[in-house]
């Protein structure tokens, strides 16, 4: 393989890395002391990074098959990189205020280079590098708001259940070694046998992934850490970081596990169950907006598991079809959380009561991102679910299903508590009009439109399913 | 695009174009002027579709046209009609325009209120014309939130707790249905030559005994569930008392319908051989609805209660009619899903217009209302005398349909079912008679009532609208009939295979 052939395999971490170059150089001169300049600066380059992720990409795998690409890791690339660029605008007025623009974004940046190298990884060092390399700088951010010690606690609780659940993982890493005797995802998922060892391998790395995507019972970090960080890093948590975990953890049982499908099939069963029920349960008596969220996103990886069981190409397709649609309507919650909150200081669902009346199109805005995410139409929510559940049902586990319908219910209960709390409750405490700058806006209107424009996409799904593993 | 497209184009462009105008005058208009381009597109239909059936074309369905929507899945955006979806659709149209004219009146919230009520068009329209599972269900789910948002704001009463309830259960329903609708895809795929979820394509297919029983039940519930089956109607008498009257009217006059038609077209049309046999459990729960609905509205002192309950009864008999698998027992019951739209619309809108005036539904707190508002309170004897079955009014027909169907079908345990619901005729005419007596006739006992006014012209031409599609319905069965039969054989044939 030539040189310059497997540096263009590489092309997506080589521009996150020199952005990241840049912002250290950025960072010994004066330049980020005018913060709105250098914002604008970052926020270009985001956006370049976004449209260059769409020029065309080789498939392969370079480096003796340690690091790979393929169609859907391009997509998936593409995802997280328009995440990236959404989060970045929707926090531009905390960024400006913070005083730590430049570490902030190198940590941003640092952690999605490890995601990305997660993604790409065909080597289990190289998937093991990735995690590392993307959970740290995750927990720096919730510890970034240095004023708040709830921020600070988020900080530490994240480092520590990451550092636990990362030993966790590694401890099956090794099982895996001692059943196969390579490392390599070629020959992982060509030699290994369904017996005890493997499954007890799979179970371990498994809790390691679940972790990462706050599946139940792994999920006690979540609400406290979204509550505490600050809310373009929890954005962060809930969008780009869950993202790219379902992604990778795909990835891990479809090639890694594709062997032993019928063992974890069960246990993913169980998860997706436990994870649907138990998040939306939760949320039921949330009134922390942000706390609301995380239980939400919790249920809904539950959703994303079930698809998971389908251990099908219709599966890979519906999963990446829903984290889309997943990220555009979670995007939109909290980046009006922030607007709001970074005005007047409120982030409770009882201070919302009455949104209606005093900021409309927030609520509208944010009304179609519920009803997206409890899966009513006519938002792209309904198919994203639709499509997940479909997918699970191939695999014929007809209680996962009937449990999953109860809880299509239940979330549609939280969501529509939300809405009823703009609609129709009378405000309780007064709320000004809140503006958001246009960088918002402009987030709002994108996610909204993608939202809506998505349900008469039938292109993009196909387009997903032409697509390589 | 066909003609039908422009059929769900037509309400959700009405419903963006209404948020334009400033002033709430240019809203309304604009969803006024809306509502009569759907009735007329959906008349024209009807008149193209007449002319094309006369000139001799038996396809099962005209006005196809077939869009891919998500090739992968095999979803299209199918539409068509046959005779049973036209007559929907024309119940539709007529609601529709008459719950815009009743609502000419609402104050605040105008453009909101709107948008909900022609959203909650697109989902009906797009419903009765889907010859695809996906994109039915897709505008079977599109009619659940908006009521809910609809109850939620502009309600009475404890409509929040109302609201939600009725949102869950429907949801629930439609949960059921999602059950039912992916099994018949994948089964399709098993059975048949591919996954598909066409219904023309699936009515050539014959599923396993065991698979229709499981999708039978589940669908057939989960339809159920929006007609309000019993002990699945709790949602309705809540929600209706709560809604305010433009949307009890699209709730009870075709929301109910929705799942009428599903259990139908997809339920029995596609199960056949579940519906043979298990087609006894819904008769079962049709007659105690019957039953029990009547002698629920007995003891209602609210109008809007009352009418609830009196639907529930209602909509056993149409239950009952496709429980019944004979051909007249389904003709009866397409013509009582759209008899009782008709009249129950009229009923909730007079109901309406009379607390809008008095603010009281108590029917012992009222009196003398021919007498104060003349044309209000015979629009209230006239929904009531169709409700009774009075010959001459569409709910005669359509009873007497059913019935005449259900005792075609021979065995003592057909002929009790038959026979209790014939029973509770006598039971709706006391209910009604009562309440005429108490509201309608007698003396105005409050001396307030003696400054009230009587219809405004909207409402009039509301209540005109309905009044004429009962009168209709009742005079000239024939007309409807002629449409739908050959339709009603499609299914018939299924069944009897």
């Amino acid at each position: 393989m030539m040189i310059n052939e497997s540096l263009l395999l590489l092309r997506y971490e080589g521009i996150i890395v020199f952005m990241i170059f840049v912002l250290f150089v950025l960072n010994l001169t004066d330049f980020d002391k005018k913060p709105s300049r250098f914002l604008n600066v970052v926020n270009a380059m985001l956006f370049i990074n976004f449209i260059a992720g769409f020029l065309p990409m080789p498939e392969g795998s370079a480096f003796q098959g340690f690091f790979r690409s393929s169609g859907i890791i391009a997509l998936e690339k593409n995802v997280l990189n328009l995440g990236i660029l959404l989060i970045s605008l929707s926090g531009y007025n905390w960024v400006a205020k913070s005083r730590k623009a430049v570490e902030y974004y190198i940590l941003l940046l640092s952690s999605l280079l490890g995601l990305f190298v997660m993604l790409s990884s065909g080597h289990i060092l190289v998937l093991y590098l990735g995690l590392e390399l993307s959970s740290l700088p995750m927990a720096a951010l919730a510890a970034l708001n240095t004023n708040s010690q709830k921020s600070s606690e988020a900080g530490v609780k994240y480092i520590l259940s990451s550092a636990f659940s990362t030993g966790v993982t590694l401890f099956g890493i090794s099982l895996l070694y001692g059943a196969v005797g390579d490392l390599s995802f070629q020959s992982i998922s060509q030699h290994l046998q369904p017996n005890a060892l493997s499954l007890m391998a799979c179970i371990f790395m498994l809790s390691g992934f679940a972790f990462k995507v706050s599946v139940v019972p792994f999920h006690f970090w979540t609400a406290d850490v979204y509550e505490g960080a600050p809310t373009s890093v929890s954005n962060f948590y809930a969008v780009i970081s869950k993202g790219a975990g379902i992604f990778v953890l795909m990835t891990v049982l479809y090639s890694l596990f594709k062997n032993i499908t019928e063992i974890w099939l069960y246990t993913i069963s169980i998860l997706a169950a436990l994870s649907m029920t138990i998040g939306n349960l939760f949320a039921l008596r949330q009134n922390n907006f942000k706390r609301f969220l995380a239980f939400s996103s919790i249920a809904q990886v539950g959703f994303v598991l079930v698809g998971i069981t389908s251990a099908s190409k219709v599966g890979i397709d519906s999963v990446i079809y829903f984290v889309i649609i997943y990220l555009l309507s979670n995007v939109v919650l909290f980046s009006v959380i922030e607007a709001i909150s970074d005005k007047t200081g409120k982030e409770k669902i009882s201070d919302l009561k009455g949104l209606y009346k005093t900021n409309p199109l927030f609520s509208i805005v944010m009304t179609i991102a519920l009803f997206s995410l409890a899966g009513v139409p006519p938002t792209a929510g309904f198919f994203g679910k639709f499509f997940l559940l479909t997918s699970g049902m191939g695999a014929g586990s007809y209680i996962l299903i009937g449990i999953t319908a109860i809880n299509l219910v239940l979330s549609l209960y939280n969501y529509l508590r939300i809405v009823k709390a703009f609609f129709i409750d009378k405000e309780e405490a007064e709320m000004p009009l809140v503006k958001g700058n246009w960088q918002t806006s402009l987030v709002l209107l994108a996610c909204g439109c993608g939202i809506l424009v998505l349900t008469f996409a039938g292109g993009l799904y196909h387009f997903i399913d032409t697509l390589n593993f | 695009m066909s003609i039908l497209t422009l059929l769900i184009i037509c309400p959700l462009l009405t419903s963006v174009l209404l948020l334009l105008p400033k002033s709430d005058k240019g809203t309304k208009s604009i969803a006024l002027i809306g509502s009569i381009i759907q009735i007329a597109l959906t008349g024209y239909i009807t008149f193209l579709y007449q002319a094309i059936r006369s000139a001799g074309d038996k396809s099962q369905m005209l006005f196809e046209s077939n869009i891919v929507w998500f090739s992968t899945l095999h979803i299209n955006f199918h539409t068509g009609v046959d005779g049973i979806s036209l007559v929907m659709m024309l119940l539709t149209g007529f609601v529709v325009l008459a719950g815009v004219l009743v609502s000419w009146n609402i104050k605040n919230q105008v453009k909101e209120f709107f948008f909900f009520i022609m959203l909650l068009s697109t989902g009906a329209f797009g419903f009765f014309m889907s010859l695809d599972l996906f994109m039915l269900f897709f505008f079977l789910e599109i009619a659940v939130v908006p009521k809910y948002m609809l109850i939620g704001i502009w309600g009475s009463g404890k409509k929040e707790n109302n609201a939600m309830k009725l949102a869950l259960m429907l949801m629930a329903g439609s949960a059921m249905v999602f059950l039912g609708i992916v099994g018949i895809y994948f089964a399709s795929g098993y059975f048949g030559p591919h996954n598909t979820w066409d219904i023309l394509e699936l009515s050539k297919i014959h599923l396993p005994a065991e698979i229709q029983r499981v999708i039978y039940v589940l669908t057939f519930v989960g339809f159920g569930v929006f007609t309000a089956m019993f002990p699945f109607h709790t949602w309705a008498p809540d929600g209706h008392s709560s809604a305010p009257t433009a949307a009890s009217m699209f709730l009870a006059g075709i929301s109910m319908k929705l799942g009428g038609y599903g259990c139908l077209r997809v339920a029995t049309y596609l199960m056949p051989t579940a519906a043979k046999e298990l087609s006894w459990i819904f008769i079962i729960l049709a007659s105690i609805a019957i039953v029990y609905g009547a002698f629920a509205t007995l003891m209602q002192k609210d109008l809007k209660y009352m009418n609830a309950y009196s639907s529930v009864s209602h909509c056993g008999f149409v239950v009952l009619g496709i429980a019944m698998l004979t051909k007249t027992a389904f003709a009866g019951a397409v013509m009582q899903m759209v008899s009782h739209g008709l009249m129950t619309a009229l009923f909730f809108a007079a109901i309406g217009m009379i607390y809008d005036r008095t603010h009281t539904r108590m029917s012992d707190q009222l009196g003398g209302m021919l007498k104060q508002l003349p044309f209000i309170g015979t629009a209230f004897i006239i929904a009531g005398l169709c409700s009774l079955g009075l010959p001459g009014f569409s709910g005669f027909v359509s009873e007497m349909t059913i019935f005449t169907g259900s005792w075609e079908k021979a065995g003592l345990f057909y002929r009790v079912a038959t026979i209790l619901a014939c029973a509770s005729i006598v039971i709706t005419a006391v209910y009604i008679l009562r309440a005429v007596g108490k509201a309608i006739w007698g003396t105005v006992t409050n001396k307030t009532y003696l400054m009230l006014t009587d219809a405004t012209w909207s409402e009039r031409a509301a209540t005109i609208l309905l009044v004429v599609g009962i009168v209709i319905i009742g005079v000239a069965p024939f007309l409807f009939i002629r449409l739908i039969e050959p339709d009603v054989q499609y299914i018939i044939n299924r069944i009897i295979l």
